[in-house]
């Protein structure tokens, strides 16, 4: 067996894939995961999926949490409007997340990081399309670094206080 | 040498308010005197850093700073309490989350200056004069403390013992939090010295509060007539009741204003924003999708509103930099 190296092995920028987390109802979207397994569809591998009994169990804390932890994006399943098991729980499933989209928007966080589908448990092949669009889509943006420890918030103050400064500099 | 305990006061980045609230606490300011030795407070004595300095470790009782942190002095000031005290109190919104000073980190330290020194219709800087923190004046040197990208609390930078929350905090929140600390039974360290529910539970309108609030559009102050008894909620208002610790007393609430959040959420909240989103998401009675986008448009700005007080305590703690240096 090969020695553990102390430092793992350099990611370059092409080998970095985003970590999508994503909250999948029991009734519907769960199960066309389900299906797609059955089924042996192949999908991105990206997304770690936490069932919830309904998308309206979402709570928008959730979301901030696992962006906070270093999720890249953040994909919320549900069945579709007038199907949900609970009658509405993805009707306050979708007005969080409007809501929830606009303040993000505002902290600077991109639009294709969080996205809300419906998607009904015979509809394995969306949920696959979903899954690999999105982590293409979040791939190409990057890493979120929404992460990132209060200490290091103090970065970003340059040691001018070493450099002799006279005069203007701007 | 007086035997009484030492307590010391320090303002960072606050307005003023803080301080004027020990102030308001009238006579009973009196009992706090006598009971205390007061070995430093820039805003009322004339006590110096340097005198801090020279106490022993720990010597001070208990240090009550408010402001949030913005700085390298008030970091430094930080950490010198920190190391003087037994007990660190972060004092008012700003120190305890953030306060109105962290809704500054929707910007960076560059977006601030240039606003500040050279956009802002009422500068005259011709020259483009900025803050350096080091500058030769007639061969001396002279100094400014410099200034971060991102608006701390006080947990934030140097361990926190207790909170006392509000902007500014209330007389008896003060002298509750004050007899706590000198009664010697000390509550959990990380306690914010007011009571663990939401205001909404002691509300004096909470009777008019409907079971299922079922909203179709939410309003402004300036744009209704507010009724003096019904639910500011049920009203259509932005009461942040919902998701705000109590112990004010109700005073926006009495004054026919809805709650702005000032007190901080519960110890059950993670995110004064989020859980305060998601109640007011569920509070709305619509399920079209085009309806539900013209009803947020009533909320003009979301952080403004959700993190008046607390973005630089949220779990996201402020816009994402997207400049290098982040």
């Amino acid at each position: 067996m090969p020695e553990p190296t102390e430092t793992p092995p350099a990611v370059g920028a092409d080998d970095w894939e985003p970590k999508i987390v994503a909250f999948f109802c029991n009734w519907c979207t769960y199960l066309a995961a389900d299906l797609a397994g059955t089924s042996r569809m192949k999908y991105a591998s990206n997304t770690r999926v936490i069932r919830v009994m309904c998308s309206g169990r979402v709570d928008p804390q959730f979301v901030l949490e696992a962006l906070a932890h270093g999720a890249d994006g953040v994909l919320i399943g549900g069945c579709h409007p007038g199907d949900c098991h609970y009658q509405s729980g993805n009707y306050k499933a979708l007005r969080r997340f409007r809501l929830l989209k606009r303040m993000l928007i505002g902290l600077g966080v991109e639009e294709e990081r969080i996205r809300l589908e419906w998607i009904s448990a015979a509809e394995a092949d969306k949920l696959r399309d979903v899954i690999n669009e999105m982590a293409a889509q979040v791939k190409a943006l990057g890493p979120a670094h929404l992460e990132t420890p209060p200490e290091d918030w103090a970065a970003g103050f340059e040691v001018e206080a070493e450099a002799e400064v006279e005069g203007v500099t701007v | 040498m007086s035997e009484k305990p030492k307590v010391a006061f320090y303002w960072c980045a606050s307005c003023g308010g803080c301080e004027e609230a020990v102030v308001d606490l009238a006579e009973q300011i009196l009992d706090v005197v006598a009971a205390v030795d007061i070995v430093f407070w820039p805003v009322a004595l004339d006590f110096k850093k340097a005198d801090v300095e020279a106490m022993e470790d720990g010597s001070i009782l208990a240090s009550f700073v408010n402001g949030a942190i913005r700085t390298t002095e008030q970091e430094e000031m930080a950490h010198l309490l920190r190391r003087k005290s037994k007990v660190l109190v972060a004092f008012g919104s700003c120190a305890h989350l953030g306060g109105i000073p962290a809704l500054a980190n929707l910007w960076d330290r560059e977006a601030v200056f240039d606003t500040v020194y050279r956009t802002s219709p009422s500068t005259v800087n011709p020259e483009g004069v900025l803050p350096q923190v080091t500058y030769l004046y007639d061969g001396d040197r002279v100094t400014l403390p410099g200034f971060y990208n991102t608006v701390r609390a006080l947990d934030q930078v140097t361990s926190v013992d207790y909170y006392i929350p509000g902007c500014a905090p209330t007389p008896n929140i003060i002298a509750g939090a004050v007899q706590t600390l000198l009664s010697g039974e000390l509550p959990l360290a990380g306690t914010v010295l007011a009571p663990d529910m939401a205001l909404c539970e002691d509300c004096p309108r909470i009777d008019s509060k409907p079971q299922d609030l079922s909203l179709i559009e939410f309003k402004r102050p300036h744009q209704v007539l507010i009724d003096e008894e019904t639910c500011l909620l049920a009203q259509g208002l932005l009461c942040m009741g919902p998701a705000t610790r109590s112990g004010c007393g109700h005073l926006c609430i009495k004054g026919n204003m809805p709650c702005t959040g000032c007190f901080g959420p519960t110890s059950k909240v993670r995110d004064q924003g989020g859980k305060y989103l998601s109640a007011l998401a569920s509070m709305l009675g619509i399920e079209d999708e085009a309806a539900i986008d013209r009803a947020l448009d009533g909320i003009p700005d979301p952080i403004g509103t959700f993190y008046r007080y607390g973005l630089a305590g949220s779990l996201l703690h402020r816009r994402k930099m997207t400049s290098v240096e982040a």
